[in-house]
């Protein structure tokens, strides 16, 4: 059963529409929804078509999905469960039967190996985020809006992601290069392990600046604190985002209408507040 | 605290629970064997149960997820038997953390039974009770806080842990999210309250259980 | 009804090989040195060591033989450990029903108030073994082990990890013990006192093998034993109190050879008694002697002689009416006086212990 996919989401489809409908109260509670909200939502006729979305979504976009999900779930009756991880890990989980219906990774690598595996769904690829590289400091001033901080001996440690790990790691080594600064400042790196413990050494002091995802300081169109540098496109390769269906949701409304919304303005405009390109 | 930290938080105590019961249920006999016999295979099963607490726990989480996968030998086994896939469900985070905790629980209970010895037992083999009886008759009553250490130590290594779980099950809200995968969660989102205010909560209640356990500790003295 | 006993157990300091027929009734010491086996000996007759080279019928009952190996619970016997082993988790109460609970009730033989009053212990019953001294634990130990009713009782060295006081403590009520209940014993010793005082057999054991075995008063009146006992050779027998002599404290003792006078132990006219005379304390005369200290004087016909460990001594047998007794003197004095089998002699014995 497990081992065809397209057999196992004709049936779970049913079962899940069952649930929704019948049981599993405390995950309706779960969410976010006002009880009027989900009284409307049942009531109404697309009642019959409202489903569970699992979403397997990586760390740096999980409060994006978070605020857009609010939304859809409203628009559309379907529920977003979201499982945030790193891409690595839901590569190895879809392979091992994971029961997600779509994934929103960090590079445009992984949805693209999926589908050449026959674990996504053909011709549902597209890049529904392009992340911004900023070189951030948590301390105001520091970090000047043309990265000469850089040059200067003002900083003991850079942080930035592991580059064989992140593609934000990668990206900053080319920062680097193309600036001529990569032999000088590598004595000075520290390597974390993925974006968020990048963001960790630096906010929390250790290291007086570091390479970040943008998204990760940004928020309704600015930096929240400190100081920071949004590097230039021009000095990196873009960080395209990828999104796919995977096989497993195939033919279910629900997940096919998630990712359309991703490509819609509203969701484009609160994508674009958290620091991404498009 | 949000429903779904609610909905992870007894999720977890329904984890931590279930593993602990079945870790002493099957860490018993383990740790009695290993206590007990000087069969060459010994070491070996020792060495076994203690390689959780060598692996990084993500490692851990990959292998188990590809042997229980459904192109994994005991993923195909179980699947050919008819038994339901493991991964991503709720009995699977047990397997998972039964295995993952499992030294924290034979440990303290191998070392209780050593320390009991021989003598307890072959008096109460003179005394007429059998080898079941004399292990629930003498043995379980004089491991006691071996029991308890085990108990306390597989449920809070369970709580707490996060590599493996987050591997096998999937990190799905209500089925397999558990507490620490929140908290994970709320920090990726940049919620930081949230995650603070959890993670204070589990150390609340670890101090507590702990404290309490020391306090009642049988031949504590004072 | 007796004991067959057959063991081949290697050990890497000594063999345990060993056949041998206990009388089924009595105190049975199992005697020798530290390392001869008899502990061993003890075990394997309880099944505590795993061997399969042996085999054991208690009265009647086969308890191995052959692979057949009848698990250790399922052994109607009593065991007390040098330690005295209580469950430290159990009040002495608790303790002593441990084992009397988990025998049918068809098979209680002996009563829990009976075990209790004869080892003395009703006011320890709700104490925790921790707070017991070491007699009061061995104690409670034997009374645990009688209250299984076992068919045999056996005991290993119960009182050697306990100091003089203790022993001289709790040696009464193993003579009560002895005299009351009709539980076949086997007493594991290497202190001669001990053995003089509760066995009525005696199994002597060197090297991991039984080298002499039979009645107690017999087996120590011999002369070729290869158990080497010292200072503490000598004979154990019975008699009883004729009379007591209040002015003089002292007490006449018939036995089978004549009568003696020892001090008065306190037993009442009629009552019998042991007695133990060390061959050290046994001096010999050609002729009657009156004009010497020593009151007891019995004639003697001397049966044999032995070399003794040092070169200046020598030990003689001898037959005092129904009873035979050991005299050690020097090898100079056996040959001044011309002593050979046969020779009617004067023995003066010039201390009797008498053990209760």
């Amino acid at each position: 059963m497990v081992s065809d996919p397209a057999a196992e989401s004709g049936e779970s489809g049913e079962s899940r529409r069952a649930r929704q409908a019948g049981g599993r109260p405390r995950q309706r509670i779960a969410n976010r929804l006002h009880a009027g909200v989900l009284a409307l939502v049942l009531l109404s006729t697309a009642a019959a078509q409202a489903a569970e979305i699992k979403v397997a979504v990586s760390a740096n976009f999980a409060a994006p999905l978070r605020k857009i999900g609010v939304d859809f779930e409203k628009e559309s009756g379907h529920r977003i469960v979201a499982s945030v991880g790193s891409t690595g890990m839901f590569y190895a989980q879809i392979k091992a039967g994971a029961p997600f219906d779509a994934l929103l990774a960090a590079d445009d690598e992984t949805p693209a190996r999926l589908e050449k595996e026959g674990a996504g769904v053909a011709g549902s690829r597209f890049t529904y985020a392009i992340g911004k590289l900023v070189l951030w400091s948590r301390t105001p001033g520091f970090v000047d809006d043309r990265g000469e901080v850089l040059r200067t001996k003002a900083f003991s440690h850079l942080a930035l992601a592991d580059p064989r790990l992140a593609p934000y790691g990668a990206a900053s080594l080319q920062v680097l290069k193309a600036l001529g600064l990569l032999e000088t400042l590598q004595p000075r790196f520290v390597t974390a392990a993925n974006n968020t413990q990048a963001y960790q050494f630096v906010a929390s002091g250790n290291a007086e600046l570091g390479f970040l995802a943008l998204s990760q300081v940004y928020q309704d169109g600015r930096i929240t604190e400190g100081s920071g540098w949004i590097v230039p496109q021009e000095f990196y390769s873009p960080l395209r985002q990828d999104a796919v269906l995977l096989a497993r949701a195939r033919g279910k409304p629900a997940a096919e209408a998630l990712l359309k919304y991703l490509r819609g303005d509203k969701a484009r405009a609160i994508i674009r507040s958290y620091g991404y390109g498009l | 605290m949000s429903p779904a930290d609610l909905a992870a938080v007894w999720l977890t105590l329904k984890l931590a629970a279930t593993t602990t019961t079945v870790l002493l249920l099957v860490g018993t006999p383990i740790a009695w064997w290993l206590a007990r016999t000087r069969h060459w295979a010994k070491e070996a099963l020792a060495t076994l149960v203690t390689l959780p607490l060598v692996l990084p726990p993500t490692v851990l989480g990959f292998y188990l997820l590809v042997l229980l996968g459904p192109d994994g030998p005991l993923g195909r086994l179980l699947q050919a038997s008819g038994l339901p896939s493991l991964p991503f469900t709720f009995a699977g985070l047990v397997v998972a953390s039964v295995i993952y905790s499992m030294p924290f629980v034979v440990q303290p209970l191998q070392q209780a039974f050593e320390a009991i010895g021989e003598h307890p037992l072959e008096a109460a083999a003179t005394l007429r009770a059998g080898p079941w009886d004399s292990f629930f008759a003498v043995v379980v009553p004089l491991a006691w806080p071996g029991f308890m250490t085990a108990a306390v130590l597989g449920f809070a290594h369970t709580v707490g842990e996060f590599g493996v779980v987050l591997m096998i099950g999937g990190n799905i809200p209500g089925e397999t999210q558990v507490l620490s995968m929140i908290i994970y969660n709320h920090v990726e989102a940049l919620d930081h309250d949230a995650a603070h205010r959890l993670a204070g909560g589990m150390l609340a209640f670890a101090f507590i259980a702990l404290l309490l356990l020391n306090l009642f500790r049988p031949g504590r003295r004072r | 009804m007796s004991i067959h006993a057959r063991f081949r157990l290697p050990y890497p300091a000594f063999t345990l090989d060993i056949d041998v027929d206990l009388p089924a009734g009595g105190v049975t010491a199992v005697f020798g040195r530290s390392g001869s086996g008899k502990t061993t000996l003890l075990r394997c007759i309880a099944g505590l060591e795993q061997t399969l080279d042996g085999s054991l019928i208690v009265s009647g009952e086969t308890w191995q033989d052959g692979s057949y190996r009848r698990p250790v619970h399922q052994r109607a016997l009593g065991y007390v450990f040098q330690e005295a082993r209580l469950f430290p988790h159990l009040s002495v109460a608790a303790n002593l029903d441990f084992g009397r609970r988990r025998i049918a009730e068809s098979e209680r033989r002996v009563s829990l108030a009976q075990v209790v009053e004869l080892l003395g212990i009703a006011h320890l019953l709700e104490r925790r073994p921790e707070r017991l001294s070491g007699g009061e634990r061995q104690r409670v130990a034997i009374a645990r082990a009688l209250a299984t009713s076992p068919r045999l009782l056996l005991m290993d060295e119960p009182l050697a990890a306990l100091d003089q006081a203790r022993k001289q403590e709790i040696l009464p009520y193993l003579e009560r013990l002895h005299d009351e209940l009709a539980i076949p014993v086997l007493y594991v010793s290497h202190s001669p006192d001990e053995v003089a005082r509760l066995a009525d057999h005696i199994v002597l054991m060197e090297d991991g093998r039984a080298v002499a075995q039979g009645p107690l008063t017999e087996t120590l009146a011999r002369v070729d034993l290869p158990l080497r006992l010292g200072e503490d050779v000598g004979v154990v027998f019975s008699g009883q109190v004729l009379e007591r002599n209040a002015e003089w404290h002292l007490a006449r003792i018939g036995f089978a050879g004549g009568e003696i006078w020892v001090r008065d132990g306190g037993a009442g006219v009629g009552r019998t008694v042991r007695l133990r005379i060390l061959a050290r304390d046994v001096s010999i005369a050609r002729h009657r002697h009156d004009d010497v200290s020593i009151m007891n004087l019995l004639p003697a016909t001397i049966i044999t002689h032995a070399a003794e460990d040092h070169p200046a001594l020598a030990l003689l047998q001898l037959q005092v009416g129904g009873t035979r007794l050991l005299a050690r003197l020097t090898r100079h004095s056996a040959n001044r006086l011309e002593l050979a089998p046969g020779q009617q002699v004067w023995v003066q014995i010039k201390a009797v212990a008498l053990l209760g």
